[in-house]
């Protein structure tokens, strides 16, 4: 799919401020093979017959686990997914175990969540095996912001120069911050809105706008970017209550209207419907989650393409 | 054990010895193990040299034996990080000759059964004199008040809770009102819990580019003011643990200004290194305080140049491989620092922040003296504690060289100047060859 015979630097893609704009650029252009593969009446093809893919997820996620591992048959590998509960942990086996374990098992590309920032970096330290952040703690989720930049590119041709608006809990939010280095890597300009609890503003980038006001923070972009807010964050004081989100911060129609008109709407999900976002936005013909959810399998074929290929 | 006893003579040697106001060459003669004469114009050497040992110290550096108040020795209870006989070796090894033990043992030393083992044990096994620091609160858990006039008669030299704070404002107003029966220092682990939250490292732009929770430099500030104002309220003896940030030492230094008598301590890592040391997650600079921030590092110099920081201790942290080789969110805390403190705190005279009478002064007279102890001098008839010190032999740091059992330093592999080549301690003399412990010399 990548006919020029470019190739990743690093046989591991544990966050996207490691990539060079070009690796983006190569997943990005990578992936749109792939996408035509998937419109196909057979979708599979048989790139990786032969090696083995592993789902190490250390924290409960049907979208994400479940999102590489159809990638990952697509690309016709031999996949597992190892689910470790936290309880295992407590049982006393230590990460750096489970995963030279799941490596003596011929692992060549390891696909880890973890709840812990850092994971997919000391793992990558440890293995021979190929790594790929699929989220870890507040850190990143790499693929997550290479398929929501693939989804816009695809819906509006280009990143370069569009205003980009990320709504929520930018703090804790791993999406947020993956998002933030790529889209900013490929040139658009992005804003931040949210609670001030939520948007630590002397620790980002000066460049970053950012809006507490969340009618003047949509007014004229042209992609808005939800966030999932997680229920614990009000139980910690971050916010009152998700009442009083959504009275400040939820994406509803009038809201949206604001931006620029036929505004892309887009949601990682899962989505709290009635709390950062209303039904009547979420199902509404400016929204592209469901496309979203698509071209991930897309773009995590091309990240599997690209590290097992660099492996020869 | 009866053998020959420790008559020497240090020949030649530059003799800094801030509690007598002495810097210069001269000639220090030890008999039966206590410090007999100090000669500054080379008379001795011609003197005593058929019955006594003679070290030649042309080159080197003759302080007293430094004194560490802030260590964690980790027996009873966390043996595989480290015991008093490796700890104490590992002090040896980097020039101290006393060591004061924080009480977060298992189970915690809290009550003088467990203080005189560690005495006992300390006494027979260590390598160097052992002291403790016994718990503020029963269980180290900021509810009720250990007993601490049983453990001060058993041999506690000051109370804190190291590793936590005491949480509870009145707790630690009655820790500071009742120490002062005995008169002894309360050591301040300064930390606001609800701050530091779940945090992991110093709090800024580069936390959240790593994805690791935050620790406020105000969570060290805020708890080292409260406890200033509890300090001037009672009137107990306080001193601040492991000062990290800029903001601590402007309110110690406000503090002292105001004529309260408030001492404080900081550590090498706080001086030398940033939290840019934490970048790829490297757990081994994982340690509480976080390492800061520059403008932080620099105020920490400025404190230790002003005098508003006493003195510099190591808070000697060492754990296992395995609690460091995990996320970093698990990782334990802590730097094993007792066998690079000397050296890195060499970088402090070379550059120009402290003098060498000074450095000793931080890492030796000072500490014995808030803590009342007999140590950090060379007068006469004191205990032979001395250290000899080349400061020009450069190495680099090896982790796989220390005698601690404690691996984790942040330092590994960096290029340092100067260090202990021979130490002489209950009555024993350790020599170094390049930094290893080649021979040990006994006289008891």
């Amino acid at each position: 799919m990548s006919e020029t015979g470019q190739q990743l630097r690093n046989k591991d893609i544990v966050g996207i401020k490691d990539l060079s704009c070009e690796e983006i650029e190569l997943i990005l252009n990578t992936a749109v093979g792939f996408r035509d593969v998937l419109r196909r009446d057979i979708k599979k093809v048989p790139t990786l017959r032969g090696k083995t893919v592993v789902n190490l997820f250390f924290e409960p996620s049907t979208r994400t686990r479940t999102s590489f591992e159809l990638a990952a048959k697509r690309l016709s590998t031999d996949v597992i997914n190892f689910s470790v509960s936290a309880s295992s942990v407590v049982k006393g086996e230590s990460l750096i175990d489970t995963a030279m374990t799941i490596q003596a098992l011929g692992a060549d590309v390891v696909i880890i969540r973890h709840s812990s920032s850092g994971v997919p970096h000391l793992l990558a330290k440890h293995l021979n095996a190929s790594v790929i952040n699929a989220g870890d703690g507040i850190n990143e989720h790499p693929t997550q912001a290479l398929l929501d930049a693939f989804t816009i590119m695809e819906k509006n041709g280009r990143i370069k120069g569009l205003r980009i608006a990320i709504v929520g809990d930018i703090l804790h939010s791993r999406v947020a911050k993956s998002n933030i280095y790529c889209l900013r890597a490929l040139g658009a300009e992005v804003r931040l809105i949210g609670p001030p609890t939520l948007i630590p503003e002397g620790l980002i980038d000066p460049d970053i706008e950012i809006f507490h006001n969340m009618e003047e923070g949509l007014r004229g972009i042209d992609v808005v970017m939800m966030l999932r807010i997680q229920m614990e964050r009000q139980d910690r004081g971050f916010f009152p209550t998700t009442d009083e989100y959504f009275r400040l911060w939820g994406l509803t129609l009038e809201r949206l209207a604001l931006a620029r008109p036929g505004a892309m709407v887009m949601h990682p999900g899962p989505m709290n419907r009635g709390i950062e976002i209303v039904s009547e936005v979420a199902d509404s013909p400016q929204s592209v989650i469901l496309e979203q959810v698509t071209n991930g399998i897309a773009v995590r074929m091309a990240v599997l393409y690209l590290l097992s290929g660099r492996r020869g | 054990m009866m053998g020959k006893s420790l008559n020497l003579i240090i020949r030649n040697g530059h003799i800094i010895d801030p509690s007598q106001g002495i810097d210069g060459k001269g000639d220090l003669l030890v008999e039966e193990g206590k410090i007999k004469e100090l000669s500054l114009d080379s008379s001795l050497g011609t003197q005593y040299d058929s019955t006594h040992e003679i070290i030649d110290a042309g080159g080197l550096y003759v302080l007293p034996g430094l004194v560490d108040m802030h260590v964690h020795l980790r027996e009873p209870g966390f043996e595989y990080k480290e015991t008093i006989k490796t700890g104490t070796m590992a002090a040896v090894r980097g020039g101290f000759t006393s060591v004061c033990c924080m009480p977060n043992t298992k189970p915690v030393n809290d009550n003088e059964t467990v203080t005189e083992f560690i005495l006992r044990k300390a006494y027979a096994e260590g390598a160097c004199y052992v002291y403790t620091i016994g718990a503020i609160t029963k269980g180290q858990k900021g509810e009720e008040l250990a007993e601490m006039g049983m453990m001060r008669e058993a041999g506690c030299v000051a109370f804190s809770d190291d590793g936590y704070p005491v949480m509870n404002s009145l707790l630690m107003r009655r820790a500071l009102e009742y120490s002062k029966v005995f008169g002894v220092t309360i050591i301040s682990h300064a930390e606001d819990l609800n701050l530091s939250s779940c945090g992991v490292m110093n709090e800024g732009t580069l936390s959240l580019m790593l994805g690791l929770r935050g620790i406020p430099a105000e969570a060290e500030v805020i708890a080292i003011k409260r406890d200033i104002e509890l300090a001037a309220l009672t009137g107990g003896r306080l001193h601040i643990a492991h000062v990290s940030t800029a903001g601590g030492v402007r309110a110690i230094r406000e503090a002292r200004k105001d004529g309260l008598e408030v001492t404080a301590e900081t550590c090498p890592h706080y001086f030398t290194l940033t939290e840019e040391a934490v970048m790829d997650y490297n757990t081994n600079a994982k340690v509480n305080p976080p390492l800061r921030t520059d403008r932080d590092v620099e105020a920490i110099k400025e404190g230790l140049s002003d005098g508003t920081i006493d003195v510099i201790a190591t808070d000697h942290a060492p754990h296992h491989m395995d609690e460091k080789l995990c996320e970093f969110d698990r990782a334990a805390p802590g730097i094993s620092g007792l066998e690079t403190a000397l050296p890195l705190c060499l970088g402090l005279v070379e550059e120009g922040v402290l003098s060498m009478s000074e450095l000793v002064r931080k890492m030796a007279l000072n500490p014995a003296g808030i803590l009342g102890m007999e140590k950090g001098s060379l007068k006469k008839d004191s205990t032979a504690d001395i250290v000899l010190v080349d400061s020009h032999r450069e190495f680099t740091v090896d982790s796989g060289e220390f005698v601690s059992m404690g691996k984790n330093t942040p330092f590994e592999g960096r290029q340092l100047k100067g260090g202990p080549v021979a130490v002489i301690c209950k009555g024993r003399i350790y020599n170094m060859d390049n930094g290893i412990l080649r021979d040990i010399q006994s006289f008891i």
